[in-house]
């Protein structure tokens, strides 16, 4: 299990840029699958609905679901795109690491991007920075810096870790859940790659854990949408 | 094994936002389109099948309204009817009673008549008969002399009056 990951240092000659081949590969992968399939369910749309179509139209109820659970529908409506873009890309994402892990001379180049911090990171910080720019959009700066005195002004500093404490616990919930995933799924490839006895003996693990990491596949991108929309409702709420 | 690259945030930032981007003007904003036009479609439509039903009901309480009427003209026709046919019975009978009455009394008159005519018949017979009768019984009694005496009489009677 001591993979490393194809890391480019210095790239582009600048001293701090670094980049994991793999996540690069992985995330324009997920993108790829998330655009090709909602583009292609999204054609040649119907008034009455079939196949696809349906399955698209319950994934945007169940997200406007989401959306209105968290906050008034009427504003919550403009963050939907959004909700449903992220729903999609966590969860092809997550899943995406589950299907197999593919490691070429040590180096890892298959797995989930969702299993790496700066990636969830990423996403959970655009996520608290949108909630920002449409809290001072929506209520005003004044409004929106009163909040961090509310309900009471010693709360000030307590608000300003809140917003750290925050983003770290959005994107490193879906970072652990996802690494820890890979790594048994890793743990369990591994077992299987002694001999026939082996792989029978991983099968019934592997199938097991197949379905629940599907499962938690999918409960993880509900709960990051489901917490990025209540981050942004408390923020844009009066 | 884990390490936080600024590349990898860098390129999911780019790749997120391209993902938004692009699916909003492909996937989403059609849909969401489409989805809007059947809210819109299917209230239209619960609208106009709501004033249908109305309609509807109107038109059948016009209906059920004119049937009763039409009942209530028929009953009437009926009735109209009924009453004429009585009405007609009665003259009718009426009309047959005078009739009968008329004839009755004609009959009576006719029978009075020649009742009368008969008994002046008879009257007339009986007349006749008794100066017949008479004049029989007088040729056989009457002798010459007597037969002198009372054409002298008579005779003595004109005179007199005379």
């Amino acid at each position: 299990m001591d993979t490393k990951a194809p890391i480019i240092e210095n790239a582009f000659g600048i001293s701090w840029l670094t980049f994991d081949l793999s996540n690069v590969l992985m995330i324009a992968l997920a993108s790829l699958i998330v655009f090709v399939f909602a583009t292609l369910a999204c054609r040649n749309l119907q008034m009455k609905p079939t196949g696809i179509q349906n399955f698209m139209e319950w994934i945007v109820d169940f997200v406007k679901g989401i959306i209105s659970d968290a906050m008034d529908y009427r504003t919550g409506r403009y963050f939907l795109p959004l909700a449903l873009t992220l729903i999609l890309f966590i969860f092809v994402s997550n899943v995406l690491g589950m299907v197999t892990v593919i490691v070429i001379d040590d180096v890892s180049w298959w797995k989930s991007p969702t299993a790496d911090p700066g990636v969830t990171l990423t996403l959970a910080g655009m996520i608290i920075i949108l909630s920002h720019y449409y809290g001072i959009k929506m209520k005003g700066s004044k409004e929106y810096l009163l909040d961090y005195v509310r309900p009471v002004a010693f709360m000030l500093p307590f608000n300003i870790i809140g917003e750290f404490t925050r983003t770290l616990t959005l994107g490193l919930r879906l970072f652990g859940n996802m690494f820890a995933g890979g790594i048994l799924t890793g743990v369990i490839l591994e077992m299987a790659s002694g001999g026939f006895t082996n792989v029978l003996g991983a099968t019934i693990p592997m199938l097991a854990w197949s379905v629940m990491s599907l499962f938690i596949a999918g409960i993880q991108a509900f709960i990051f949408t489901v917490l990025s929309m209540v981050y942004i409702s408390n923020k844009i709420s009066d | 094994m884990a390490n936080f690259n600024i590349g990898d945030s860098l390129v999911a930032l780019f790749f997120f936002v391209l993902l938004l981007v692009l699916l909003r003007k492909f996937a989403w904003g059609p849909l969401l389109k489409m989805m809007q036009q059947r809210e819109e479609y299917v209230a239209k439509e619960i609208e106009e099948a709501e004033k249908n039903r109305k309609e509807a009901e109107v038109a059948s309480k016009e209906a059920v309204a004119q049937l009763t009427q039409a009942r209530e003209e028929a009953q009437q026709i009926i009735e109209e009817a009924r009453n004429a046919g009585v009405k007609q019975e009665q003259d009718i009978i009426q009309s047959a009673q005078q009739e009968a009455e008329r004839l009755i009394e004609e009959a009576q008159k006719n029978i009075q008549h020649e009742k009368e005519k008969a008994i002046q018949a008879l009257q007339d017979q009986v007349a006749s008969l008794s100066v017949l009768i008479a004049s029989k019984v007088i040729e056989k009694e009457l002798s010459d002399v007597d037969q002198e005496k009372l054409i002298n009489e008579y005779i003595k009677e004109v005179g007199e009056e005379r």
